[in-house]
Order: C-alpha cells, then structure tokens, then sequence
C-alpha cells in the first residue's frame, strides 16, 4: 500500500496545458489561474494558440497551449520552461519537449498516445519520450479518457459530451497535485455554464473525480503547496489584456463625462476589445462593428467630431489600413484612442503569436509630418492605466494616441486590485464654450491654447461655434484653406510642438535595479515582467545593472535624455529588429553604445537566454 | 379658411451660406445644388448648429466649406462612414454627405453600400458627373462603357454603376433623383430625403462644364426635358411630357411609355407611383428606365420606405439593457463582476 504523499512547499509553479485546439486546453488554463489568484497566488498566464479554430486532430500544428505561472511572490511573467505539462495527445508532447524543465513532470493521456495518434503527430516509434530524449522527467500516463467516460456514466450526456469533459479530470488531477481547494474550481465552472445545469454537473463530477483519482492512488511521491500571500487588502479580480484595455477607456469615459465609441472590425487578437466594449451597453458604449478597418477608425473620427469619447481597436494589418485617417485626425486635430494589439507581421504574419514590430508603423506610418501621440503598455493590468491614460491625453490635448499592446499581455491574464476611481485624475477636454476667452464671434477653430497649443473643441450641436474643419491644410489664425508657405511650416511646425509638449503631462521616467549600475536595461510593451526577471536573475549574480521600461514612446518622458545618458552601457531589449533602439539613437545620438537585443519568434522572451545574452554583452 | 398648420419660419436659405467665396469653376453644376440645399434646410427649419456636413474628396466635397453649419472635408470615399459614426454618436444632428460619383461609387464604393444596409439616417447627396473632375478628366463608375477620358483614351471596356441599382442591392430606403438645374425638384426631394427616417440617397445629375459639359443635356436641355423625363410624385399618376400627354403602363413585366388616347390607352392605363411599397421591384424598373429604351429617365422620390433606422435601434437596445440592469458606477461595475475576491 503506498504511503501518503509528502507535500512540498515550492515558491513558484509553471504548468502548461496542452492539446489539440479542440479540447478545452484554454478553459482549464483558465481556470487553473482563476481558481489560484482566487486562492491567494499570483499569476501570469500565457495562452499560445495556433490560428486554425480546429486544426486536424492530433496533429503537430493543431497543438494549442496555455501556460500560467504562479507562485507565493514576484511572478513577473509566464516563465521560461515548464515544471508540469499536461500533454493530452503526442502532438503536445512533441510540440512542448523543448521547453521542460530537467525533471519536470509529464501528466499524459495513454488513452491516447496510442500508434495512430503516435502517427499524427510523426513519431517513428512506439516510445515518444526515448524518440524525444527526455530522460530527466516524470512521465506519470493516465488514461484520462476512459476515466473520464465510466467519471461521467449514466450523467446523461452524450458520448461526445462526456469527451469534452477530459479537460477537466486533467485539471483536477493537476489541483491534486497543487493543493487547490475545488470549491474554487466549482463556482467558477457554474459561472462560466450557468445557462446549462446539466454541463456544470458533468463538469464538476469530472474535476472530482479527477481530483480524487490522483488522492487515491498517489499518483506522484510529493503534492506542491505554494503559500497564498499577504496581498494588500481590497478586492481583486483577475483580468487580461483586452478587457483591462475596453476597462481603461470606459472608466475614462465616466471621467471625462462623455459616451464611449468604439468603430472596430474584427482582427486577431485585438476582436476581444470589440466584444467586450459590445457588451457594455449598460454604460451606454457604442461599439460599432463596422465593413472594414477604414469604416472602424473613420466612423470613430465622427464620432469623434461629434464629441464622444472615440476609440478604434486593431492589430497590424488593421492599422496599415488606417494609416491615410490617422493623418486625418491629426490634421483635423481631433482626440482618438487607437489601440494596436500587435501580432507577428509582416503582412498576416502569424495572427496569434506575439511581436513588437508596430512601433515604426505606429510612429512613422502616415504620409506628411504627422506628429501624434505613442504609448505601451507593460502587462496585462498596465492596458487599464494605459487605455485611461491615452484617453485623457487624446481629450486634453485634442489629439490621437495610438496604444501599442501585443497578443501576449492582450491575452495573458493576472489578478488586478480593483482600482479605486476616485484616485484617478479628472479628464477635462478643452470644450470652447468653457476653455475659451473672447466672444463666439471671434473665434476660430484653429485658435489655441497658448501653452499648450491645443485647439479648442467645438462639437456640434453647440450653438454659436459652427465651424469646417478637413484634412486640407489650414491658416493658422482663420483655419480657412490654405497653401501658403510659410503657413504650413508654421502649421507643421506647430502640430509637432503640440505633441512635443505633451511630455510635460506625463510621469518622469524611472529607472529600478542598482542604483550604481553603469549598465540600463530599457524595454518598452509586453516585455517588462520579463525583463524585471531578468534584471533581478543578474542582481543575483552579482551584476551592477538598473532597468528602466518605456510606456510613454512618443513623445519621451522629459527626463530621458539626462537618464540615458547617465550610463556607459545601454542594453535594448525589444521583439523586432531594434526599432526602439534607433528610434532612440535618432532622438539622443549621443547615447553611450547601444546593445541591442531583438528576438522576433513570435513567443515571449525568455529569461534564461537574456540572462546569458545581457552577462555577455557586460563583458564586451 | 382652415388654418392647419401655422409654420414659422425661423431661419432664412442665406442664414446657412458660410463667408467663405465659393470656388467651383464658373457654370458647374454646384452652385445649384448648394443653392437648393441652402434652402432645403431653411425650408426644413433645421438649426444650423445642430446639422452636420459632411464630405469626401472631390469637387462637390468642398460643399461643407460653403456651409454655416458644422462640417467635415474629410478623406476620399469615407464621407458615409464619418457621418455614420457623428449620426450615431448624436442623433439629435441632422447630418448631410456631400460625395461624388467617384467618391462614393468607387474608392468609398464599400462604405456607400453598408450605410445604405444598415439604414443610418444621414442624407447622401450624390453628385453624379460621370467624370473626375479634379483631377481634371479621368472616366469615374458611371461613365458608360465606351467612354473616352485621358485615362480612357480609346474608351472604356467596363460597364457602370447605375446609382439607384447599387442602393437597391444595398436594400435603400429612400431613392431620388433630380438635376442640377431643376431647382424646384431639387430642393423638393432635399427635402423628402431630410424627412425620411433612414439612409436617403439622392442622386444629382450634375454638370462638370470643364471635363464633361452637356453629359445630361439629354435629359436637362429645355427643348427635351419633358419628353425625356418623368418626375414622380408618391400618390400621383406616372404622367409626363409637355402637357402631360404621356403616361407609363406596364406591359407584361415591363414599363412601357404610351400617349393617352393612342393605341387604345386611356389616363386609367396609366400607373400611379407608389414610393412606399416594400417590394422594390418597380422601383427598381423606374430607377433604370433610360432615353436609349424609348422610356423617360425617372426624377423625383422613387423610393421612400419606412424601416428601423440604425441610430435609433442602437439607443433603443441601450436603453433596454439599462432599465434590465440598474445604472452602477464602474467601480461597481467590477465589484459585481464574477471573479472577484476580497483580500482582508
């Protein structure tokens, strides 16, 4: 008879889930995340999934995955490698060989690691772990399926039903081994299928059983606990990406006073913004799904004009398309949230895998000088500050903010202290009959604010301010049409000061690590929690290093220069061919020499790797 | 006398002109057409602050800088869906496209058609030329086949877009069509347009005197025009020509031009126009009937139907949501979202 397990107490975790795109592998990651960050853990999740909906079964790029990382403290990203997979089919296994960790343990599916699902997924033996190498693992097989199917005999459900259900014995066979309380797992599985009892039953017997099946046979010698931790008190939820993005703007909506409206089309990985904001109508959003992704940023620039609060959601393709608009609300000088979800590019690229290869696009791509505002966002839970963040300056300074996110925080979840909205600052857009000085009369629609430089906003409906507004260039003092010369280097000039002083409104840069160090790192985007790790992998070793992470790209923080300058070696790190980097070098050519870092694989970075790379770069 | 309604005129056509001179060639079609829009509106009472111009690229999209409304010279081809988003962010404006057959038809060919589906009630006014006049004389949609331009220079081989076929592919409310120099049936169907509820496409045959001159003489030459045109009303008999003379019956499937008291026809033959009718098959018919089939070319509101307008569904399913879940902050919002929990 075996003995009972001994619970370990670990410090972090990484699992991923893994099979075909078909069964449920995101559902369980979802709820293995949920379920932790519910029980006191902090968690990064990373779902990585192919673009086909359902590729053919079993096979290699059918393999769809959902790693979360958590951990009692300082989980800053989805991790590196994984200390448990679970592999439902040998595609998953093959697929994720690569990324586990020495001794890691391996839950899989017998029932269906068998010669014709071995074939699918190109094994040449009957072995696929020996095929493989991997000799310094765990492999623990379980025959999930026909467990699943007697867990679920006489529930009712049809055959197919009850195979839907193995995703969640596996799940429960993983709570097992982490000690997660299923009464967690259980009200978030009646949540998700409140509208069919019969599933959430079948569902839950399944994660029971599982649960119980690993408890009654000591599947493995040792269960993991990892220690809820002391967060600081409130409520908490746990949010990604694209919702905290759709979040960020509806709250600066309530703010500044004004109606949401978002014109968008559907695009991978950004369509999730859309469907939430359509959610959303009990605030009074208007989420247009629109014919195309001109229709989607132009019907924002009416509304826009007509004085809502105008946002447009795309990913790269979509924001090629906008590009010829974009310079439209610049010249008409009018407040646009633009949020670009990056995917791996050129043209469809990879939809569904992850890069930061949009910043040039997002600087540069427009014909004329077109001068506007370029923000990032750092993770999941910065897209709500950052949305918030590139509302109130689109509004205060009547112009359009591009949010560049990826699909990496876009999709990746952790938990979010419930923000307290009164901390936030007030939005107050330059309304004309409020902001203005002189008489009605007197006025013109390209007369500004002398410090700021903003225009005032005159939106229809108020009377006494009709005006015209286009993408023709404009006099400066009457905003009639206008082609003389020195009218438009003026106007030129003028359209890039506005954004210029922009960096007045906006937090100083911070630098963390050493404070002695002669080497910064500097990142920008979806990178951070990576590169935080990193940094704090090289304090280990002993390294002198500080890092510093860019949200505010165009314009700079005011203090940048003076920052960067301060060090011999500046590392940029970025997942493109060094755009931010020459962006830098172009702004501050004085800069000490730059390293740069660039991994364009369409998967998040990899600590270990930077770890190695940076330590070498420091020795040159 | 019966007074029934007592109408005051609060605004004049000048109170909607803008200081800034016009600058379309001398003779264009333009001037008309912004002329008779001018007077629509005052005819319409509507506030000028509270109305909405808004426009392409091309000739007739300078149209809102002549305009003492608020407007909107936006890019090539996105008028509609400018105007889509300013009708649907407030649909207290009444909101107007100034756009052109290339414009429209061509590179914003994709906008035209989904606003004409989803019925946003904004106001297309849709310059017909058959030409690109600023960009000094290349064939546009329209241009028959055969057409020579500078880039056509041996005649096109591609059929046109007729206006009023593509609206009804589109499932269009509302089609009319007048030309430029017939001001009264301009601003009649201006006006009509303004009133119906839903997308209105208004067709204007309009003369480029640079790159196209006498492209509708057929139709807007005095000595032609009434035997070459009809202009329906809804109600009325499909009666035209000098005196009236002439009437359209159906034969077979078909419309066919016949004089009242020739070949066994009397006034009773004639059909009277309905625009309201849901079925748009003869509307489709009298949208396409053209001089070369011996038939008049339809002017006038062709098709005024009533459907759900898109702004005013969306306020209606907002407003349903919010009187199912009470008004919350967005901090109550999260608090109330499933998956939250307390951190004591």
């Amino acid at each position: 008879m075996p003995t009972n397990p001994v619970v370990t107490d670990i410090k972090q975790v990484t699992i991923r889930f893994s099979g075909d795109s078909g069964d449920g592998m995101q559902l369980s990651g979802t709820l293995f995340s949920t379920l932790s960050a519910i029980f006191g853990n902090e968690i990064a999740t990373f779902p990585d999934f192919p673009a086909e909906i359902r590729a053919p079964q079993g096979s290699l790029h059918g393999v769809s995955g959902f790693q979360v990382r958590i951990g009692a403290k300082d989980v800053y990203n989805s991790g590196d490698k994984t200390d448990v997979l679970v592999a439902m089919n040998p595609a998953a296994l093959k697929v994720n060989a690569p990324y586990l960790k020495k001794g890691s343990i391996v839950l899989f599916d017998t029932d269906s690691f068998q010669k014709k699902d071995l074939d699918k997924a190109l094994f040449n033996t009957q072995d696929p772990f020996e095929e493989l190498n991997l000799e310094h693992i765990q492999p623990i097989g379980v025959a999930i399926t026909s467990l699943t199917k007697s867990s679920l005999e006489g529930s009712g459900l049809e055959n197919k039903e009850m195979l839907r259900c193995k995703n969640m014995f596996a799940l429960g066979i993983v709570c097992w081994l982490f000690n997660r309380p299923l009464e967690i797992a259980d009200k978030l599985l009646e949540q998700k299928f409140a509208k069919r009892p019969k599933i959430v039953e079948a569902n839950i017997k399944a994660l029971t059983d599982g649960y119980n099946y690993g408890n009654n046979i000591h599947l493995t010698a040792s269960t993991y606990r990892i220690e809820p931790v002391e967060a600081s008190r409130g409520f908490y939820t746990d949010v990604n990406g694209n919702t905290a993005t759709a979040y960020g703007l509806i709250a600066a909506a309530e703010k500044a006073g004004l109606q949401l409206f978002l014109g968008s089309y559907p695009i991978t990985p950004a369509t999730d913004i859309l469907q939430e904001l359509s959610k959303r109508k009990d605030f009074g959003v208007k989420a247009l799904q629109m014919e195309d992704e001109i229709a989607g940023i132009t019907s924002s620039i009416g509304a826009a004009f007509a004085g809502s609060l105008a946002a447009t959601s795309t990913s790269g393709p979509g924001l090629a398309l906008k590009s010829e608009a974009l310079g439209l609300a610049v010249m008409t000088e009018l407040p646009l949230v633009v949020i670009d979800v990056q995917r791996s590019g050129p043209s469809t690229g990879m939809p569904t895998k992850s890069e930061q290869a949009d910043l040039n696009q997002a600087l540069y791509g427009r014909n004329g000088e077109s001068p506007l505002v370029v923000m990032a966002a750092a993770s999941p839970t910065d897209c709500f500050e950052c949305a918030f963040a590139a509302a109130k300056i689109a509004l205060e300074h009547m112009t359009p903010v591009i949010l560049l996110t990826d699909g990496y925080i876009a999709n990746g979840s952790s938990a979010w202290k419930i923000p307290d909205m009164e901390s936030y600052p007030e939005i107050n857009p330059p309304y004309v009959q409020k902001h203005f000085k002189g008489d009605a009369g007197d006025w013109k629609p390209f007369m500004r604010n002398e410090d700021t430089l903003v225009r005032y906003w005159g939106v229809p409906g108020t009377p006494k301010y009709m005006h015209r507004i286009g993408g023709l260039e404009k006099d400066q003092l009457t905003g009639v049409i206008s082609s003389n010369p020195e009218n438009h280097q003026r106007m030129v000039n003028i359209r890039q000061q506005k954004i210029d002083h922009i960096a007045r409104f906006i937090p100083e840069q911070e630098v963390m690590g050493d404070p002695g160090a002669d080497t910064l790192i500097v990142g920008w985007g979806g990178t951070y929690g990576h590169l935080l790790e990193t940094m704090l992998r090289l304090h280990d070793k002993g390294k002198k290093v500080a890092y510093t992470h860019f949200r505010h790209i165009s314009p700079l923080p005011i203090n940048s220069h003076d920052l960067l300058r301060r060090y011999n070696r500046i590392i940029v790190a970025e997942q493109n061919n060094g755009q931010f980097a020459h962006y830098l070098n172009g702004k501050f050519p004085d800069l000490n020499v730059i390293h740069k870092y660039n991994k364009v694989e369409g998967q998040p970075f990899k600590v270990s790797e930077m770890v190695e790379a940076f330590t070498q770069m420091m020795e040159e | 006398m019966e007074v029934t309604e007592i109408k005051y005129q609060k605004y004049l056509a000048k109170d909607y002109k803008s200081e800034n001179a016009v600058r379309w060639c001398p003779g264009c079609g333009d001037y008309a057409i912004l002329t008779c829009l001018h007077k629509a509106l005052a005819e319409l009472n509507l506030d000028p602050h509270n109305t909405a111009v808004i426009s392409g690229i091309g000739c007739s999209s300078r149209l809102p800088y002549y305009m003492n409304t608020y407007g909107f010279h936006s890019i090539h081809g996105r008028a509609t869906a400018i105007a889509t988003g300013v009708k649907v962010a407030n649909p207290a404006l009444s909101v107007w496209v100034a756009t052109g057959d290339g414009d429209s038809l061509a590179i914003g060919g994709n906008h035209f058609i989904h606003a004409v589906r989803r019925n946003v009630d904004i106001n297309i006014l849709l310059f017909n030329n058959k030409i690109y006049g600023l960009t000094k004389g290349q064939y546009s949609p329209t241009s028959s086949r055969g057409f020579v331009s500078k880039s056509s220079p041996y005649g096109t081989v591609e059929d046109p877009f007729r206006p009023a076929e593509l609206t009804f592919g589109a499932r269009g409310t509302f089609f009319a069509r007048a030309i430029d120099v017939d001001m009264k049936t301009q601003v009649e169907v201006m006006v009509e347009a303004a009133r119906h509820k839903g997308t209105s496409v208004v067709e204007l045959l309009q003369n480029c005197v640079i790159f196209n001159d006498g492209i509708h003489n057929k139709i807007s030459d005095r000595s032609w025009k009434a035997d070459n045109t009809i202009t329906l009303r809804h109600g009325e008999k499909m009666l035209f020509g000098k005196d009236n003379e002439k009437g359209l019956v159906l034969e077979g499937w078909n419309l066919k031009a016949v004089t009242i008291g020739e070949d066994g026809y009397s006034l009773d033959d004639v059909l009277v126009h309905d625009a309201t009718t849901n079925d748009n098959t003869l509307h489709m018919k009298l949208a396409l009937m053209e001089n070369a089939n011996d038939l008049p070319v339809a002017l006038g509101v062709i098709r005024n139907v009533e459907a759900p307008s898109y702004e005013k569904d969306y306020e209606q399913q907002i407003a349903e949501v919010q009187q199912k879940s009470p008004k919350k902050s967005f901090t109550e919002f999260l608090l109330s979202s499933p998956n939250v929990w307390e951190v004591k």
